[in-house]
């Protein structure tokens, strides 16, 4: 029998792939095999690492050892070092790598180390082998489900959770769910939102590139819970390596009978197809999602009707974000009390967040919720880089908040940050140190809210240009004071009378640039 | 029932009305820029927001139907700043050269800013780029610096009329209304049918103006203008005058337009009169001799380049009779020319149409029978009523008088023309008495009138039990016609005998040339005042006008003569539904 | 040819509408829909054109004009913005000697904006076709551009 030794797993995602992991691997396998050491050194690709603008990231088990920066030149040095002599390979040891927390029942207590729910697999599994997923206790929970639940069961321990949108504003998941399997309705959707496109946020991406099959069995209880019987996944035309290790995993789970008819035995019938948008930030928004999967220009619907009454083909709908489906299964097989060991009272679980920007470490992590931004900037995020000090940062995105240092100590939760939930949803924390020009980044702001506005309303398309029109005014010295005022104005009326979430949210990035910032603002215009 | 306070009013209302209408109830009228009484609600321009208690963000009043127990304020701090706001954007990339624009004093952008009370432009920004002017079309022009996506003529387009020439193109600032292709009307599929001008608030879309060319023709000693009016038209005209809507203003017409200049005052209700006796007469061959059924009607010219867009395998179908308009014009140049003794080439045919399409019609190469352009300029109801105020005449001050023979005399059946399932009602009078040789006592079939969208009647003609249909709105005649085709396919024939098509809705007294601000309501009263015309007429059957008699004893001889033929009939093409040229003749 | 072997892969149905345009634009040589591209899709999905057109101008990824061979897609979201894309912007269309959504003359390289392109831990980013470059230098953009010029 052969016994592996060591496990080589490197990460293959759109970040590591641009730095040549494909090449790296190839030259790894080869120096192995050089040395004869193949059998006992296995490879693996695995997905995101969490480790991101460090070039080529793999991991060495079971030192657990991180290797950043890896380039071909460096493998014969790395293979002959570390796996035929066994002395680790200082000089690309990735110092700050994040520890593996091993979920269990009970809680590990360690915050630092990241409490893992969401991205449990992700970088510790081959995320193209269904196998992997299955053996790391994938399925179990359909299973559980399908064989000793009912679907109010699921919907009762998704409520019981506590667990809140995280695509969005927050809104209960569970109470979404009871929504949905009360509208009657022969046949009903669950989709997926993976138009991941709010600027700095990809932890979507990571997901469906690094664990795609706990998506599909998040969507597998989903569909059982509310009756539905098919389930779209609708991913951003960019994300390119999503869209094949979806397709890939949903064709490796109907082969396995995981979808498609009597799944695991049971009565129940439910499918996924994936469908690829094609560049549109209010693709986003769960209405104009559905108009554009049914094939149409992405302009939001008015609500009510909500896609739960009539969504897709006007149809009863449930439309949830990717990491609120892949909180599901761990939910489920462990139980809501369990989850609700994690994050605050008011707010259960994890949060998964980017960190980006002039920080140490930029990357993804998973924290809990009621996690302060300080925690997440300086413990997760290493600080600011470069020996510089801090001075705000855009959490959320576009539609996020400019936050000061004085909200640095804010619990973050979506109970904390009613007013930003929107923007807590997303994820992305974009941290800026004290060189930031902050009116340079409203206009930044502003632009792309003009270029992403769908146009349907007036309120958005006009406001967006004439904000665009003010701030190129007072980037260049060139605005009065009054400026501020028209920003203001202009901003509380799109809040008002927007058609859609887009136009309301712009008045959070400007209000908040405006009051944490004002001074800067106030030195440009006369 | 459910119960809502209004501004502190308790309304008791239906469920499913809108904030709007439950408003309207208690007297509280909400502004409203992109909302159209005859067009689903799309919500685009924001205007009319309203506060309901306990909700985050304002509330679209046309679209938000109201729930139980709501709390709803119209008129909030609030309300009012962001109304104005969202009126000082659109009016800060509007062209505003408002006194030079045809929509001026008519324009729903402008009357809202009077009701908003607005009195700076804030926002807005000199020196702004123009876009490009669509003058491709002969009937119709797109000024998109004029236009404030508000999407009615797009909504029109595709869901009244499934034409679908016009569409929402690029995003968020860089929104356009286009053709496909964005190679201008005149290049598209569009059929110049004009419901785009009607439902369009601004001045962005407009008919292409023959104005100049009549004044021209009219100072010119040299020529013999003369006029003919469309049915409709003397139930609209007035309105441009302040009349009543539904007012008939028939003998005042014939004033104002002598008063203008006009040589000689004709109506095309005589030859809608002829119209008749010549599809009625091809009616009754087709079911005597085994021809093609179901006859349809061509009067309608944006059916017409509809059908031979779209629906290219019922060209044979089509009744081979030209438009009243069209036969006007080549009797204009011959019949009359003649008579006078007037050369036929200082003949200017003018005709007044509540139509765009028509001057789609005017200019098509082969109505040319008369050796001649056999009508010359086409005018909408709103162009003849701009001349008239320009030339001083108020119509409301003219005296009755009459039209010119010998083509002015009409039946009630000429002037129900105007009025959707009106051709069908005067043919089934005179094809009655083609084929009994007696006439229709009762001549009023009600079955074919008023405003459903698909009309059926049955007639029994001695025995032969005659199947007819009407629809009006080429979204209801594609309904139709959708229907016919698969009979024809399925069984060889279908359960129609003959078919009217209108293309606007409400026929012709709905047209795209007719005066801005019409709804559904309004034309269906302005069909109303033709049957009542009718009604009050000393003859109600195309075969009795002795005008009629007349034409065809001393020029034609008798209905589907060989100088009728070549005269008052055509034939059709096949056309791309890619840039609606030409592709083949039928 | 190509049009119809793409068609062949898809259901009529509407909700293919952005599979069919996406695979008949990278099979453009000039990665665009051209106006046959939007006759072949709208008589297979029985919709009008104006239908089409209107779909097409709505998605930033389609293009209604021809394009280069390499389709550059710089990123101009507040991450990139931050770590510096502006400049490298600048960089782009000098080294190009074209504006934003031209096309150099060799008709090698058309330059465009993008909104984000999720890959903002390696920010400042741009993709290049489908391939993602990250942590961009004028060096790398160099080294990019050269490469693919040489290989044309």
């Amino acid at each position: 029998m052969n016994i592996v030794r060591n496990h080589i797993l490197i990460s293959i995602d759109a970040g590591t792939i641009m730095a040549g992991a494909k090449a790296v691997e190839d030259a790894l396998i080869k120096e192995l095999t050089k040395y004869g050491l193949d059998k006992e050194v296995s490879v693996l690709e695995t997905g995101s690492l969490g480790i991101t603008g460090r070039g080529v990231v793999l991991v060495v088990y079971p030192e657990g050892i991180y290797y950043a920066n890896v380039t071909v030149r460096d493998v014969p040095e790395l293979v002959e070092e570390h796996l035929l002599k066994g002395r680790p390979l200082k000089r690309l040891i990735l110092t700050e790598a994040p520890k593996r927390t091993i979920v269990t029942k009970e809680k590990t207590g360690l915050l630092k180390e990241q409490p893992r729910i969401v991205l449990r697999n992700c970088g510790f599994i081959n995320p193209e082998n269904i196998d992997e997923y299955i053996a790391a206790g994938g399925y179990e929970a359909i299973a559980k489900a399908l064989h000793g639940m009912t679907p109010e069961d699921v919907v009762n321990e998704v409520k019981a959770s506590g667990l809140m949108g995280r695509g969005g504003a927050g809104f209960p998941t569970g109470l979404k769910w009871e929504f949905a399997i009360k509208t009657p309705g022969e046949e009903k959707f669950v989709i997926c939102n993976a138009d991941e496109g709010e600027p700095g946020t990809f932890k979507d991406r990571l997901i469906l590139e690094g664990d795609p099959h706990k998506l599909i069995e998040g969507m597998l209880l989903a569909g059982y819970a509310i009756g539905a019987q098919t389930g779209f996944v609708y991913i951003r035309g960019e994300y390119g390596l999503s869209i094949e290790r979806i397709e890939k995993a949903i064709a490796d789970a109907r082969t396995y009978g995981l979808l498609g008819k009597n799944i695991l035995d049971s009565n129940f019938r439910f499918d996924i197809f994936v469908k690829k948008g094609a560049g549109a930030y209010i693709c986003g928004e769960e209405t104009a999602l559905i108009e554009s999967l049914e094939g149409k220009r992405g302009h939001p619907r008015n609500k009510p009707p909500f896609p739960i009454n009539a969504g897709l083909w006007g149809k009863p709908t449930l439309v949830n974000n990717v990491e609120t489906l892949a909180n599901i299964p761990e939910i489920i097989k462990n139980g809501a009390e369990w989850y609700r060991g994690y994050g605050t009272d008011k707010c259960p679980g994890t949060k998964v967040y980017t960190i980006l920007g002039h920080v140490q470490t930029p990357g993804l992590i998973e924290a809990e919720m009621g996690t302060t931004l300080k925690e997440i900037i300086f413990e997760y995020g290493g600080g600011i880089k470069d020996g510089k000090a801090f001075k705000g940062a855009l959490i959320g995105g576009a539609a996020g908040a400019f936050i000061s240092s004085e909200m640095l100590d804010v619990k973050m939760d979506f109970v904390n940050l009613r007013e930003y939930a929107a923007a807590l949803g997303s994820g992305a924390i974009l941290v800026m140190n004290e060189d930031t020009d902050m009116v340079d980044m409203l206009k930044n702001v502003l632009h792309f809210f003009k270029h992403e506005s769908c146009g349907h309303c007036v309120p958005c398309r006009l406001g967006t240009a004439k904000l665009v029109e003010i701030i190129d005014n007072i980037a260049v010295s060139k605005g009065k004071k009054e400026d501020l005022d028209s920003l203001l104005e202009i901003t509380q009326a799109m809040k008002s009378a927007s058609f859609c979430p887009l136009g309301q949210s712009v008045s959070l990035p400007v209000s908040s640039a405006l009051k944490y910032f004002r001074d800067e603002f106030m030195a440009r215009v006369s | 029932m459910i119960r809502v306070k209004i501004n502190n009013i308790d309304v008791e209302i239906k469920e499913g009305t809108t904030i709007l209408e439950a408003a309207k109830k208690v007297g509280f009228n909400i502004p409203t820029l992109c909302h159209h009484p005859d067009l689903k609600p799309k919500g685009s321009c924001g205007i009319c927001v309203v506060e309901v208690e306990g909700m985050p963000t304002l509330k679209r009043a046309c679209m938000t139907e109201v729930v139980n127990g709501w709390k709803i304020h119209t008129n909030t701090p609030l309300v009012r700043t962001t109304r104005k706001t969202i009126l000082e954007l659109i009016l800060s990339e509007h062209d505003m050269d408002c006194p030079t624009c045809i929509k001026n004093n008519k324009c729903e952008l402008q009357s809202l800013a009077t009701t908003l009370g607005i009195n700076d432009l804030k926002f807005k920004k000199e020196g702004k780029e123009k876009k490009k002017i669509d003058d491709s079309s002969v009937a119709i022009v797109r000024n998109p610096n004029k236009c404030i996506l508000c999407g009615r003529c797009v909504q029109v387009c595709e869901e009244i009329q499934t034409v679908n020439a016009l569409t929402v193109s690029q995003r968020g600032f860089d929104t356009i209304i286009t053709d496909a292709f964005d190679v201008g009307l005149g290049n598209s599929v569009c059929v110049n049918c004009g419901q785009c001008t009607v439902f369009c608030p601004v001045g962005a879309l407009y008919e292409k103006s023959n104005i100049d060319k009549v004044w021209m023709a009219i100072n010119d000693p040299d020529k013999h203008v003369v006029v003919q009016e469309a049915p409709a038209v003397r139930a609209m005209l007035g309105e441009e005058f302040g009349m009543e809507p539904g007012t008939l203003v028939v003998g005042k017409m014939y004033a104002a337009l002598r008063r203008l200049g006009f040589d000689a005052v004709f109506d095309t209700n005589f030859t809608a009169d002829l119209t008749i006796l010549e599809e009625g007469t091809e009616i009754v061959t087709r079911i005597k001799e085994g021809g093609k059924l179901p006859i349809i009607t061509s009067c309608s010219p944006g059916w017409v380049k509809f059908m031979e867009t779209f629906f290219p395998h019922l060209g044979e179908y089509l009744s081979t009779a030209k438009s009243p308009q069209q036969m006007f014009g080549a009797l204009s140049k011959t019949y009359y020319a003649e008579l006078k003794g007037i050369p036929p080439e200082k003949i200017v045919s003018v005709s007044i149409m509540p139509c765009t399409a028509k001057k789609f019609e005017c200019s098509r190469p082969e109505m040319k029978d008369s050796g001649f352009k056999d009508v010359d300029y086409v005018l909408t109801t709103r162009e003849i009523a701009r001349m008239m105020r320009e030339a001083g005449i108020d119509l409301k001050e003219m005296p009755e008088e009459s039209a010119d023979d010998p083509m002015g005399q009409y039946t009630g059946a000429g002037t129900i023309f105007g009025a959707t399932g009106g051709v069908m009602e005067a043919a089934l009078r005179s094809a009655y008495f083609l084929v009994t040789g007696r006439e229709l006592q009762d001549v009023d079939i009600l079955a074919v009138r008023g405003m459903e969208g698909i009309k059926e009647a049955e007639i029994d003609i001695d025995g032969l039990k005659l199947k007819v249909a009407v629809a009006h709105g080429l979204g209801n005649a594609r309904r139709l016609l959708d229907k016919v085709t698969e009979q024809l396919q399925k069984e060889g024939k279908s359960e129609y005998h003959a078919i009217e098509i209108m293309a606007c809705p409400g026929g012709c007294v709905g047209g795209g040339g007719q005066p801005w601000g019409s709804d559904m309501a309004r034309r269906a009263r302005r069909g109303e005042t033709l049957y009542k015309e009718d009604k009050t007429l000393p003859y109600r059957r195309s075969h009795e006008n002795p005008s009629i008699k007349l034409v065809y004893e001393r020029y034609l001889g008798k209905p589907n003569s060989e100088k009728a033929h070549h005269l008052l009939h055509t034939h059709y093409y096949k056309r791309s539904k890619i840039d609606g040229k030409v592709i083949s003749e039928h | 040819m190509y049009r119809e072997e793409i068609l062949k892969r898809y259901e009529p149905s509407l909700d293919n509408i952005l599979y069919i345009l996406h695979d008949l634009q990278d099979n453009n040589p000039q990665h665009y829909i051209s106006k046959e591209d939007i006759e072949v899709c709208a008589n297979f999905l029985k919709v009008p054109y104006s239908y089409v057109h209107g779909v097409v101008t709505f998605y930033s990824m389609f293009s209604l004009e021809p394009r280069g061979r390499y389709i550059i897609r710089l990123c101009e979201s507040p991450p990139c913005h931050l770590m510096g894309s502006e400049s490298l912007l600048e960089y782009l269309k000098k080294k190009l000697n074209v504006d934003i959504g031209e096309t150099t003359k060799d008709g090698l390289f058309t330059l465009e904006l993008t909104s984000c392109l999720g890959i903002c831990g390696v920010a400042p980013a741009m993709m290049i076709n489908n391939e993602m470059v990250g942590n961009l230098t004028p060096e790398k953009i160099d080294a990019v551009i050269e490469e693919r010029r040489n290989m044309s």
